[in-house]
């Protein structure tokens, strides 16, 4: 049996009330009106290096405006309308300029074109204001939201991997399973967490979905003809049934392998097969509408088609990684007796070949859509590559050619500080990686990864450490019965 | 000096490879090792140096890259930078990602194509080159272990006997 180390405990409660306290510093900080905007705004363009900074704002307000602004949008198009409703009496009057009540008619229509004119002039002031301020009340939220979906995913992706091995009748990983059961631990809690999030902003308490906004989907039409599929009721119900089904599989996975431990057949690992194989169908479908739902959407006007394979990827390479972290440091404490840098070695593959993997999904949808330029589809990457240049690029160096360059080699993959640092880089690069898929979308040029960000990854970093290595003294961390545990007790690569 | 050794033939892969270490603990020197297929862990009972194959690959590897980049860059960018539907060739990085399908497969065509020949020439490996199994059962079902005698001949053939050999040959080597 594994004992909770105090330290481990102590360090997880420390992490999650620092968390707390930045995550509560990041709402109590955001701006609440607009008045609290303009003041920012005028601190930036007076400030020091302020004006350059706003013209690098400015310049890059395009891009930003597209994905989140849909008000400023409708507003352009009212605008337009206006324009056009007072140029057309004028040109009217010069066609037919002989009489003086024509004339007199034709002074009216300019003192209201000017009137008009200085008006969406303002208008446009507060529009701007209210999309920063928008953008700003995101921050503290969208922060939470990423390293919620993050950790959340990093568990799933954990038991795909467990699901994975149990069909393939994996000869090696038995001795992980414990392991991967007590990371798994976490989905059920970090779930919870992100269901709750997600009816928060349903109840409109904040803006990073904006189609849930019934204001926008009026002036909206393209999100307005996703509304059949983009609706708070189907959505949320969506969501509900995704997490419970995986759950579920979690807590009677467990179970029956627990029980296997105890029968004198065969019969509970049986069924944990067929379990397996279920799951593992039933988690590819939801997994990629997942994809739409919790990531995707937050763009409503972008789409592409591997895009829940592109997530898939990400948050795989992170699971299998977090698996290698944490087998390293049971077994540096000495709870795995069973594991040997053979198994340490199969792990470092994975986190090689999925890092390869992901790399290949990046650069397929980045490619393919750089190369037609449709501009629909293009302006998701130019958002991100005017106004996340470093993140963006860096995720890829961190993600795919540190990884390349330090996994390679087979003698590094058994070493464990070296795949310690690997792991740490890949987690890191993974977390920018989502950073990336959502930021843009809420907070736009807003964007720093600053005490909301890493407060909210510190909490759920915490939550995790005590959820999985609470769940992991409950049990003993090698399974008795399973058919293959005498194979992988004695795995030899 | 006559160059005679010791051929021992084994019909099992359990059996020689206890043969191998303990022809090892005597300190006497393995020549060479004949097997129909290859016996996991053989290698390492004999005391061979790990390969280095992998390094050549990745070097070769590297090689590609570059040949692909240098090419590219010169013809693409360098030496005709023509508008062809609106990519950008003012420089190589900006129009990259048309070119990283090529720099892929020429990383593997230079890496793959290149070890293999290496491990040919290695190896001393090409067509029309003269087999040289010294016992043609090597290929089908035997196992042959050649150990050089230097006037113990007695012995190691006692000592060859013992390991379970079905057969133990003296054969003089030209």
């Amino acid at each position: 049996m594994y004992t909770f180390s105090s330290k481990l405990k102590t360090l997880s409660f420390i992490l999650m009330a620092v968390g707390i306290l930045g995550i509560g510093y990041g709402f109590l900080t955001a701006p609440k009106d607009i008045q609290d905007v303009e003041k920012l705004l005028a601190a930036e363009s007076h400030g020091g290096h302020g004006e350059a900074k706003h013209e690098a704002t400015v310049a890059s307000e395009k891009p930003s405006h597209e994905p989140s602004a849909n008000h400023s949008e409708a507003n352009e198009v009212k605008q337009i309308d206006e324009t056009t409703a007072v140029v057309i009496p004028t040109s009217d009057s010069t066609k037919v300029d002989t009489t003086v009540v024509v004339e007199e008619a034709q002074v009216v229509p300019v003192v209201k074109k000017e009137g008009a004119h200085e008006l969406s002039a303002e208008e446009e002031h507060n529009e701007h204001l209210n999309h920063v301020l928008h953008q700003l009340q995101n921050k503290p939220w969208s922060a939470l939201y990423v390293a919620c979906i993050f950790f959340m995913l990093v568990s799933l992706g954990v038991l795909v991997f467990y699901a994975i091995q149990q069909v393939a009748q994996a000869g090696w990983s038995p001795v992980l399973f414990r392991v991967m059961q007590g990371i798994t631990a976490y989905l059920p809690v970090g779930s919870v967490i992100f269901f709750v999030i997600l009816i928060l902003s349903g109840l409109h308490f904040n803006h990073l979905f904006i189609w849930l906004d019934p204001e926008v989907v009026a002036n909206d039409k393209l999100i307005a003809n996703k509304a059949g599929y983009l609706n708070f009721p189907f959505w949320i119900i969506r969501a509900a049934i995704f997490l419970t089904g995986w759950s579920l599989y979690q807590y009677y996975s467990r179970k029956n392998c627990l029980a296997q431990d105890e029968a004198n057949d065969n019969l509970y690992y049986k069924k944990n097969f067929k379990l397996s194989a279920m799951f593992l169908v039933f988690f590819i479908v939801t997994e990629s509408i997942m994809s739409w739902d919790w990531i995707m959407s937050i763009d409503p006007h972008w789409f592409s088609t591997l895009f829940g394979w592109y997530v898939f990827a990400s948050f795989f390479v992170s699971a299998i990684t977090t698996i290698a972290l944490v087998t390293l440091y049971l077994k540096s404490k000495g709870a795995l007796e069973h594991v040997n840098t053979s198994h340490i070695h199969d792990l470092a593959k994975f986190m090689f070949g999925f890092s390869i993997f992901w790399t290949y999904l990046w650069f397929s949808q980045y490619m393919l859509i750089w190369y037609a330029n449709i501009p629909e589809e293009v302006t998701y990457y130019i958002t991100r590559i005017e106004l996340y240049n470093l993140p963006f690029f860096g995720a890829v160096v961190m993600n795919f050619v540190f990884p390349l360059l330090i996994l390679i080699n087979t003698d590094f993959k058994r070493i464990s500080w070296v795949l310690v640092m690997a792991g740490v880089v890949i987690l890191g690069g993974h977390y920018i990686d989502f950073f990336n898929m959502i930021m843009p979308g809420t907070v736009g040029d807003r964007w720093f990864i600053g005490i909301s960000e890493i407060a909210s990854v510190l909490f759920f970093l915490g939550l995790f450490i005590f959820v999985v290595f609470n769940a992991m003294t409950k049990v003993p961390l090698l399974a008795k019965r399973n058919p293959f545990i005498e194979e992988s007790k004695h795995f030899h690569y | 000096m006559s160059n005679k050794v010791i051929y021992a033939i084994y019909n099992d892969d359990d059996i020689l490879m206890d043969a191998v270490k303990k022809t090892r603990a005597a300190h006497h020197h393995i020549e060479e090792v004949f097997t129909p297929f290859p016996v996991h862990g053989l290698d390492k009972a004999m005391g061979i140096a790990p390969t280095r194959l992998a390094i050549c690959a990745f070097l070769y590897g590297c090689v590609g890259i570059a040949v692909a980049t240098a090419m590219m860059n010169y013809i693409m960018i360098q030496d005709w930078p023509q508008d062809i539907g609106g990519k950008p060739s003012f420089s190589y990085i900006e129009n990259m990602p048309a070119f990283v399908p090529i720099m892929f497969e020429l990383t593997v065509f230079f890496a793959a194509h290149l070890m293999v020949i290496t491990f040919y020439m290695r190896s001393k490996l090409w067509p029309f080159k003269e087999a040289e199994n010294p016992d043609v059962r090597t290929t089908d079902d035997h196992f042959l272990m050649e150990v050089a005698v230097h006037d113990n001949e007695e012995e190691l053939i006692s000592f060859f006997q013992s390991t379970g050999a079905v057969e133990v040959k003296v054969i003089d080597k030209h």
